[in-house]
Order: C-alpha cells, then sequence, then structure tokens
C-alpha cells in the first residue's frame, strides 16, 4: 500500500488490524517522509529510526501472536522536544540543554509507551516554548509545508509541520498562550489545547506553570478524542491534575451540533482581524447554523487586556522556572571561571538564546521590589476579570468560536526583530488559555493564496467533550 | 523606560551575562513592552482577588510514603557535566 504515512490514526488502526500493512511498513512511510523532506521543512531535530523500527517490530509481533493491543499501539507519532524521552536527547532547541539526555519519561511519553508507543522522532520548537515561529529555536526555523518561504508557527511548529507533511500521524506539543492551536491553524491540522490540568505536565520542562498545558495535533476530530482519551487523567506526579473523570471523547465526535448555543465573540472579529480570515470562520459558523445551531453574538471586553496580562505574568514565572538552569545539575557547564556566581553568569549568559534573555529579563524585572504591584500583581487581578468574562457568557452559550489567528502564516524573519508585533499576533489564542479553558484548532478553509485558516472552538473547563462534537460536525 | 543601567541591573538579578549590544537592544525593546503594558493600568481592579491558579485546587495531600523515584541518584548525578566526587558534582576546586 502506497502513502501509509498519509492515513489518520483511525484508518491506520482498521488497516493495522485488518492485516493490510504493518506497523514496521507505517514507520518506515514516515521515516521515508522524513527523510525526503525534512531538509527543506526542518521539523525533526531528530530521528529515532531505531527506536521506532524497533516498537513497531514488536507490536507487529504481538499483533501476529493475537494479543488485544491498545487503540493507539503502533502508530508513528512525532513528539516535541520539550517532552522528556528517557535515553534519548531532550533540548528544549535551547543551546544549554543540546546534550541533555533525561534519566526518566514524561508521564504522558510514558503512558504512550505503556500504549504502544512508536515514536520516529523529536519536533522542533521556539527555545523553551518562546515564540511564535519556531525563529527562536537553535536549531533553526521550522518552515511551512504549504509556503516554504513561511514560519509553521510556534512554539509546537515542529510537531504542527511534521504532520501537515505526513512526517508522522499524530504529534505532541505544549500550548502556553497559543503555542498548539496557532500553528495548528498555520498548518491546516487539529490542534487540541487541554483545560489547564487535563494532562500532566510531569517530565514535560515548564515554562509558566499556571498557564503550561499539554495537547496534540490530528488529522481529524475521531484522532484528537482517541488521544485524549489515553494521555488525559490525574496523576499523582502533578499536583495540578484534578480528579475528573475522563469521558469517552469519541462519543463525542458524532453527536450532532442541533440546538447547541454557540457564541462568536466580537472582540475576535474586530480590529486587526484579516477579513478573509474572518470570512472563512464564519462560512465554517454558518455550516454549523445549516445543521441546526444557534449562533449567538457576545461579547468578551477584557480580551484587549490578555496580552498584557499574558506577558507580565508568563515571563515572571518563566524567569523562576529557568533559575534552575544553572549548568550544574543538567546543561552546559562554564568554563574558565573563578567563582560560583561567575559560573552561573556565564553558563547562563552563554546557554540561553535571544528571546529567553528577553523574557527572562522581562520576568526579573516586573517581579523585583517596587514593580511587583505596579505589574505581577495587576496583572493577576485583571486575569480574574477575563476569567469572569468567560464565565458569564458561558452562562448563555455552550461553546465560544472565533480565529485562532487574526492572520494566516506570515513570512520567515516578518516579525523576529519586533517582539511586540510577535506578542499581539497571540491576542486572540491567550485568554482561552488565561482562563484554563480548552481550545480546539480545527481547519477552517484557506487563504486566496492558498494559506491555511484555523478556527478555535472554546468550552468550559474539562469540556473537551464539547470542543470534539463541534470539530466533528464541520468535518462531516 | 528602561535605562540601560536598570537593564544591566536586572541582568545581574537574574544572573545572566549580557553584551553591550544585548544590553542597547534589550533597553529598547523592554521599554517598548513595558509601555505596552500601561494599557492595565486603565483596568479598576480595586475590588478585584488575584487569580494565581484556575482549576480551583487547594492543598492537594497524598500519603507520607516513600515511593520509588523515576531515576536513581547516578542517573541523575549523569545528566551534569561536571566531574561527580563523593556522589555529588565538583563545580569548582576545592578551598585551600
Amino acid at each position: 500500500m502506497d502513502n501509509l504515512n498519509k492515513l489518520t490514526i483511525s484508518e491506520a488502526h482498521s488497516g493495522l488490524r485488518e492485516k493490510k500493512f504493518s506497523s514496521e511498513e507505517l514507520a518506515k512511510a514516515c521515516l521515508n517522509e522524513i527523510k525526503v523532506k525534512n531538509g527543506d521543512l526542518n521539523a525533526f531535530v531528530s530521528v529515532t529510526e531505531e527506536e521506532a523500527i524497533g516498537a513497531a517490530g514488536n507490536f507487529d509481533k504481538k499483533l501476529a501472536a493475537g494479543e488485544d493491543l491498545p487503540y493507539l499501539a503502533g502508530i508513528p507519532v512525532g513528539v516535541k522536544d520539550i517532552f522528556n524521552t528517557k535515553g534519548i536527547k531532550t533540548t528544549c532547541c535551547s543551546p544549554i540543554l543540546k546534550d541533555f539526555v533525561p534519566p526518566y519519561d514524561a508521564t504522558v511519553v510514558a503512558k504512550l509507551k505503556e500504549n504502544g508507543m512508536v515514536m520516529v522522532g523529536k519536533t522542533n520548537m521556539d527555545e523553551f516554548a518562546c515564540g511564535a515561529s519556531t525563529e527562536h529555536s537553535c536549531f533553526g526555523v521550522t518552515k511551512n509545508p504549504c509556503d516554504l518561504e513561511r514560519v509553521a508557527g510556534g512554539s509546537s511548529g515542529g510537531s504542527a509541520a511534521a504532520l501537515a507533511a505526513d512526517m508522522c500521524l499524530y504529534s505532541l506539543g505544549t500550548d502556553t498562550g497559543g503555542s498548539i492551536r496557532q500553528p495548528a491553524s498555520f498548518c491546516g491540522v487539529y490542534g487540541m489545547k487541554v483545560t489547564y490540568g487535563r494532562v500532566s505536565r510531569s517530565g514535560v520542562t515548564a515554562m509558566a506553570s499556571s498557564w503550561d498545558t499539554i495537547g496534540h495535533f490530528a488529522k481529524s476530530p475521531e484522532d484528537v478524542a482517541s488521544i485524549l482519551e489515553v494521555i488525559a487523567g490525574k496523576d499523582p506526579m502533578d499536583s495540578t491534575t484534578p480528579d475528573v473523570a475522563v469521558p469517552k471523547y469519541l462519543d463525542f465526535v458524532g453527536k450532532g451540533v442541533k440546538g447547541m448555543k454557540i457564541g462568536l465573540p466580537k472582540e475576535y472579529f474586530g480590529e486587526g482581524v484579516e477579513k478573509e480570515t474572518e470570512d472563512k470562520v464564519k462560512e465554517s459558523v454558518a455550516k454549523l447554523e445549516g445543521m441546526g445551531a444557534e449562533i449567538v453574538e457576545v461579547s468578551l471586553p477584557m480580551t484587549k487586556y490578555a496580552v498584557a496580562v499574558y506577558y507580565i505574568t508568563m515571563p515572571a514565572e518563566l524567569s523562576a522556572n529557568l533559575e534552575r538552569f544553572d549548568g550544574i545539575r543538567y546543561g552546559k557547564k562554564a568554563d574558565g571561571v573563578d567563582d560560583l556566581v561567575d559560573f552561573y553568569f556565564k553558563a547562563r549568559g552563554d546557554g540561553f538564546g535571544d528571546e529567553i534573555k528577553r523574557r527572562i529579563m522581562m520576568g526579573t524585572y516586573v517581579l523585583s521590589a517596587g514593580y511587583y504591584d505596579a505589574y505581577y500583581k495587576r496583572a493577576q487581578k485583571v486575569r480574574t476579570l477575563i476569567i469572569e468574562d468567560f464565565n458569564k457568557v458561558f452562562e448563555k452559550v455552550d461553546v465560544l468560536i472565533g480565529p485562532v489567528s487574526p492572520f494566516p502564516a506570515f513570512k520567515v524573519g516578518e516579525l523576529v526583530d519586533n517582539p511586540l508585533a510577535m506578542y499581539t499576533a497571540d491576542a486572540l489564542t491567550i485568554p482561552a488559555s488565561a482562563a484554563g479553558l480548552p481550545s480546539l484548532a480545527c481547519p477552517s478553509g484557506k487563504s486566496s493564496d492558498g494559506l491555511p485558516i484555523g478556527l478555535q472552538v472554546i468550552a468550559p473547563q474539562f469540556e473537551e467533550g464539547r470542543c470534539i462534537n463541534v470539530a466533528g460536525a464541520l468535518a462531516s | 523606560m528602561l535605562s540601560e543601567e536598570e537593564v544591566k541591573h536586572v541582568a545581574k538579578l537574574a544572573r545572566i551575562t549580557l553584551t553591550d549590544a544585548e544590553v542597547k537592544k534589550f533597553s529598547t525593546q523592554l521599554s517598548g513592552v513595558l509601555d505596552y503594558m500601561d494599557i492595565l493600568s486603565e483596568v479598576d481592579v480595586s475590588e478585584t482577588e488575584g487569580t494565581n491558579q484556575v482549576t480551583g485546587l487547594n492543598n492537594v495531600m497524598r500519603e507520607d510514603d516513600v515511593k520509588a523515584s523515576p531515576a536513581s541518584r547516578e542517573q541523575l548525578l549523569e545528566t551534569s557535566e561536571l566531574p561527580v566526587d563523593s556522589k555529588q558534582v565538583r563545580v569548582l576546586p576545592a578551598i585551600k
């Protein structure tokens, strides 16, 4: 069979069980695609061919022996290089961790291994997940498979591009302020940002601890659901994962949207959003209306403050989290220094890239004496008001729909020297993150230049099923 | 506005060496970002509590029993580039 790498998970799942192809053939199809395309795209920073073939061979043997194997078993995955993978380099695409080999797996990786994971490689990202374009990776930018002059988005750009280019059948990422949804939208795939705490963060390098979430990229709503069923749930290793039951997410795919109330926040269709993006999202909304959903215009007046709230609290938390990178316990050591303080200055000065230094500086400044109340404390209060905005609209509607990004993928280099412009590009993804809400990015047509446009379905906390429900209706 | 002196001070607090070019660049860029943050001063937060976490969890407890760590001390020491001495990493030569 040709083009095995283009299958969805559900198609591959059936094909494997019908013996149409083996897991090894599936893995080889992906690995071959990586060989052909990765030179141009730079989606993978390391390829784990041997491990992948080994794991796939294991699956094939067990299947032949008649074992009942998990749904995701034998399916090739790309993993963002921020997830600890035991014995396999995990760099966060930072010079300071360039040779770091973790001694244990992230909980999500361990769960997927129990489910017969076949990992084909680790994917590119902005250094420590800080960026919206992967231009801040020490391995260079990931290109957009739809247009090589453009970025794939970020920070999980490698995972989005790898999936969109059929180098794997699904991929893992992290979303703190939009880092799954925005690259998914730029590359034309589904990207699930879960409720804060829905998926364990243990073993995934922390960026901003009150915002970070773990999620995934997939090619269909079914696949989004089947992955989430495996990775969601309470983890004793992450005390921020509440003990909320994990529903059968697959049951939501075909539920239909008849009678569902869908809110369109007027702030998500206003100033700064490109006309074509707005039109394409509204076409999808019209489709849902045609299927019986009720469309309601709503308002989230605090939306315009979300970027400022994020770019104060996130660097504050980031600067604290990255204190652990001192070149001593892990990471590049410093040479030729006289004392311990010099060691820190040199290890960190040499080990962090531009954007990380900028954000650490920002975070240190807003937490420093005299500025804490004016910036950090105030931002935490405005964050409360953003949450109250959402609480109010969710009394009236079941889900919200808006564009993911105000515009399609931008060109490589276009925003890199203008951090503020890059930051405001996150304006529509940050609010849901501020409130810890799930949001699923779904493809919603293409621009006249052929660039993918994405919409996001935002739901109340722990209602990922509603996002999948709407995505399922849109894809039908 | 963040002066170059302030940038150097913050870099010192954060234990990061910056080149002169970086100091210049960050002074301009961070000033721009901080100016943007002023937008928050329009919001009335006099009656609002701050949000530290979003799912309402409080005092998450577990039984106080020892469980195996996902990695051994030896494995953790191996992640350091520094020499291991008496089950610790040696950062600098001993003081004589």
